[in-house]
């Protein structure tokens, strides 16, 4: 209610931690492609999933803000992923134990 | 202290809150612990296609690097810096919408729509070469070889993956574009943000997935 006679303030800059998350991202993204030009046999798909991985953290930590949230709402959000370890874990058990 | 009223632009939050509801940082938990549970269907839907690609990449592995590097990398790296960027643009919005910079708000997410409609200009483009090159299984796919069949494999997992993904973007715009047009209307600031924090969580899972597709589909068999 009091904020209707506060003026805004005049210039408004994005928050610093936001601007290194994307600029990070960006770099990894070029990390990656760089790298999946690397002749590394088996590792090309390793090193991909890993730094994938890593981008993927930095958006649920910072864009997502869950560094910030509770113990729910972290629970929920792991909770899809979770249940996707366990369907592929599961699902590839057979190709990955096969001789 | 005057009452507010419907027409001043801070209406009370104490009249936007459901009678099941006690306080607003209850209504703002429970709105993101909704959301959550609604992209954990949507890690199982990408998830399920993800581990079908793992299981024909294991059955025909030289079609799979064959194949990812028969896909487009310079509009595929493109497009990822374009989600990448349109994500930040969401996030920043949101910190603007929580200090109550309207205008700002709307610009960003003016910024982060513009960015999802090129990505999705890009993929049309990259669809359109696809056809061109004879890569479109059931309609126009010619390869000939060993590796033919594992590559129809590939390009079947790639078209479905990513039409379904740019089904997600378009949604993600659709929403992105009311809370744009609402970044100045008479809305409760709270409830404004809270709701434009459960939209920005379903634009950043979409980015989320699209990293995982970039790395599954444009980067393999690069290096040979």
């Amino acid at each position: 209610m009091s904020e209707i006679g506060r003026p805004p303030p005049r210039t408004w800059r994005p928050p610093i931690d936001l601007v290194i998350c994307w600029i990070a991202l960006l770099l990894l993204l070029g990390l990656t492609v760089v790298l999946s030009y690397q002749p590394l046999a088996s590792l090309n798909f390793a090193v991909a999933m890993t730094i994938a991985a890593i981008k993927a953290g930095l958006v649920a930590a910072i864009f997502m803000e869950l560094r910030h949230r509770s113990g729910v709402v972290r629970a929920f959000a792991a909770a899809g992923f979770f249940w996707l370890a366990i369907l592929l874990w599961l699902g590839l058990m057979d190709f990955l134990t096969r001789t | 202290m005057t009452m507010p009223t419907r027409r001043s632009r801070n209406v009370s939050d104490r009249s936007d809150i459901a009678e099941h509801l006690a306080t607003v940082p209850q209504r703002d938990e429970v709105l993101e612990l909704g959301m959550w549970t609604f992209l954990s269907t949507e890690v199982l839907l990408f998830g399920g296609l993800i581990l079908s690609y793992f299981v024909y990449r294991h059955a025909d592995p030289q079609a799979f690097l064959a194949a990812g590097r028969e896909t487009k990398i310079v509009i595929g790296t493109l497009n990822t810096a374009l989600l990448l960027t349109s994500s930040f643009c969401v996030a920043a919005a949101l910190r603007a919408a929580e200090h109550e910079q309207r205008r700002t708000t709307r610009a960003l997410l003016g910024l982060a729509i513009v960015l999802g409609l090129t990505f999705l200009g890009l993929k049309s483009f990259e669809y359109i070469e696809e056809y061109r090159e004879h890569l479109v299984p059931g309609v126009n796919f010619a390869r000939a070889g060993e590796n033919a069949h594992g590559i129809e494999l590939f390009f079947i997992f790639y078209f479905v993956a990513t039409l379904l993904h740019a089904v997600h973007v378009l949604c993600g715009i659709g929403v992105l574009a009311v809370f744009a047009a609402l970044a100045t209307a008479t809305i409760a600031r709270s409830r404004y943000v809270a709701g434009l924090r459960t939209a920005a969580l379903y634009w950043h899972f979409v980015d989320l997935v699209w990293i995982f597709l970039f790395a599954l589909i444009y980067l393999p068999g690069r290096s040979s």
